[in-house]
């Protein structure tokens, strides 16, 4: 006997989604729906339920094949339009990952640097159709003799070219500001002096940890929108932790789950994969990814129901506390809160500020929906879902 | 009333006249300073709002033109490319004039270039360069 009223299975909402009969909101339109009728009556009439979010994500890269040249080359060394990417893979293998910065960038020698171009922005070039100047040296070996190739390569020509961020679609993240009495450049954006301002990192109630809280449906072989294509959750990502403190309603107070996650670059959009450049910190890429929870019974119903004010965040010092490994908190503020545009911290207006597009979020929300309603996309059946301890 | 925007250059002899003061007094024109600077040779550069009648207008002008101030449009213009820009919002808490805001219902974010004083906090804080300068 299920302990539940309303059971559905992967099966059965796939054969709806393929007959055009499954039901599928956004994570922002579920929030009345269950309020309205309540978790079991939403249960019977909702299917499927979107979420996404669109932030930089620096644990992001790119596995690229580039193609054997004549005579053969066993790649040693890449650049990417003079990016470095690692070539310790095969011949013609490398990984471009997000965050690596171009030779010549000056990094943060004059300070704040301005990070201009780096990995981020080659593999956005690439999603962009855009020819990448690609340089290799290799040590010459029998087989591969070649010590050196140069040659502009386009998405289209590679072989294979795989987006895999090693993690992904953190589950709650710190809200950060700045106590010392210097502006100060960090990857959570420019920070005022004496808590000038608090940057936060999240698409709230539409952000997919959020909605499955317990990682009740998401695992290896989850289906999600992926840069505009479509890719898959491959494992938990790095620094996944379900054991963070959580309150009432299970959503953690923490930094707490995250997802790896892995698609196809040649499915995808260069809107929904940006590289960017954060002053005096770095190179990151924005994505976007959006994850459909299936709404196999009431209990998940309710957890989608999930709305901004019962998401707390936790404010960080990056003035001092966090680069010194000092872990501290000094309250906890809602997403709701946040969203106004300004919170009330020690007695006094502090604004806000996002790096996550509630915009794109709600966009690719509204998109993975219209991608199931026209029955151009099922649902994955997770082999296994994301470990809870 | 009329509103123009316009760069102020002051040379070096004039740099420690009180021109704004006589513009002001005795032109009766509406100064909003947005931007000044003085480079250590002394030359001067300001970037101003000027409002008042035509006439008052005119007269100040030519006043300015009379002392030695040289007169250019405001030809630096900051442009919000919109196909970059992904509505973040992390520019509008930067923007001392709201020439950038957001729609809290729609989060989008726009800009208004009438009330953009060109201080290139933007340029700064967006991530996606989607904040540009443009002229001279």
């Amino acid at each position: 006997m299920s302990k539940f009223k309303v059971n559905k299975t992967y099966k059965e909402i796939n054969d709806k989604i393929r007959s055009g009969e499954v039901v599928v909101v956004t994570a922002d339109e579920i929030v009345d729906i269950v309020k309205e009728k309540g978790p079991v009556k939403a249960a019977e009439t909702v299917d499927v339920v979107t979420t996404a979010t669109f932030a930089p994500m620096c644990s992001s890269g790119a596995f690229i094949n580039f193609g054997q040249s004549v005579p053969t080359i066993r790649a040693s060394q890449v650049w990417l339009n003079n990016v470095p990417a690692y070539a310790g893979l095969a011949a013609v293998d490398c990984y471009i990952g997000a965050t690596e910065a171009c030779l010549e960038d000056p990094l943060n020698k004059v300070w704040p640097g301005e990070f201009n171009y780096g990995g981020g922005h080659v593999i956005h070039d690439l999603i962009a159709g855009k020819a990448v100047h690609l340089k290799a040296a290799g040590y010459g070996t029998s087989c591969y003799p070649n010590r050196g190739i140069e040659k502009d390569i386009r998405l289209s020509d590679l072989r294979q070219a795989t987006l895999c961020n090693p993690r992904n679609g953190y589950q709650n993240y710190n809200c950060a500001v700045n106590f010392s009495n210097k502006t100060i450049y960090t990857y959570m954006g420019t920070l005022k002096p004496k808590v000038g301002n608090a940057n936060y990192s999240t698409s709230g109630q539409l952000s997919p940890l959020f909605n499955d809280p317990y990682y009740k449906t998401i695992g290896l072989g989850t289906r999600i929108f992926l840069g505009g294509g479509e890719g898959y959750v491959t494992w938990h990502g790095t620094q996944h932790n379900p054991s963070a403190e959580r309150n009432e309603k299970g959503i953690p107070k923490t930094p707490a789950g995250t997802m790896w996650v892995m698609g196809d670059l040649k499915q995808m959009k260069p809107e929904w994969i940006v590289g960017v450049s954060l002053r005096g910190y770095g190179i990151s890429l924005a994505v976007g990814m959006g994850v459909p929870i299936p709404i196999l019974n009431e209990e998940m119903a309710q957890f989608t129901a999930v709305t901004d004010k019962d998401i707390e965040v936790q404010i960080v010092d990056y003035g001092n506390d966090y680069p010194n490994g000092i872990n501290k908190n000094y309250g906890f503020a809602t997403y709701d809160e946040l969203k106004s545009g300004a919170i009330v911290f020690n007695g006094k207006d502090v604004p806000t500020v996002p790096l996550s597009s509630v915009a794109k979020a709600r966009e690719i929300a509204e998109i993975l929906k219209d991608w199931i309603q026209s029955q151009k996309f099922l649902l994955g059946e997770p082999q296994f879902t994301l470990p809870t301890k | 009333m009329k509103q123009m925007k316009k760069v102020l250059n002051f040379s070096e002899n004039i740099a420690e006249e009180p021109i704004i003061y006589h513009l002001i007094a005795d032109y009766g024109v509406r100064v909003n300073i947005l931007r000044a600077s003085i480079d250590p040779g002394k030359h001067g550069r300001m970037f101003v709002e000027l409002a008042g009648e035509d006439s008052q207008l005119s007269r100040g002008l030519n006043y300015l033109e009379r002392t030695g101030v040289q007169v250019e449009p405001l030809a630096q213009e900051i442009q919000h490319l919109t196909d970059r820009c992904t509505s973040c919002t992390s520019c509008v808490p930067h923007c001392p004039t709201q020439a950038l805001d957001v729609d809290r219902q729609s989060w989008e974010v726009s800009f208004n270039p009438e009330k953009c004083i060109v201080c290139l906090s933007c340029l700064d804080v967006c991530i996606y360069k989607a904040m540009t300068l443009t002229g001279s």
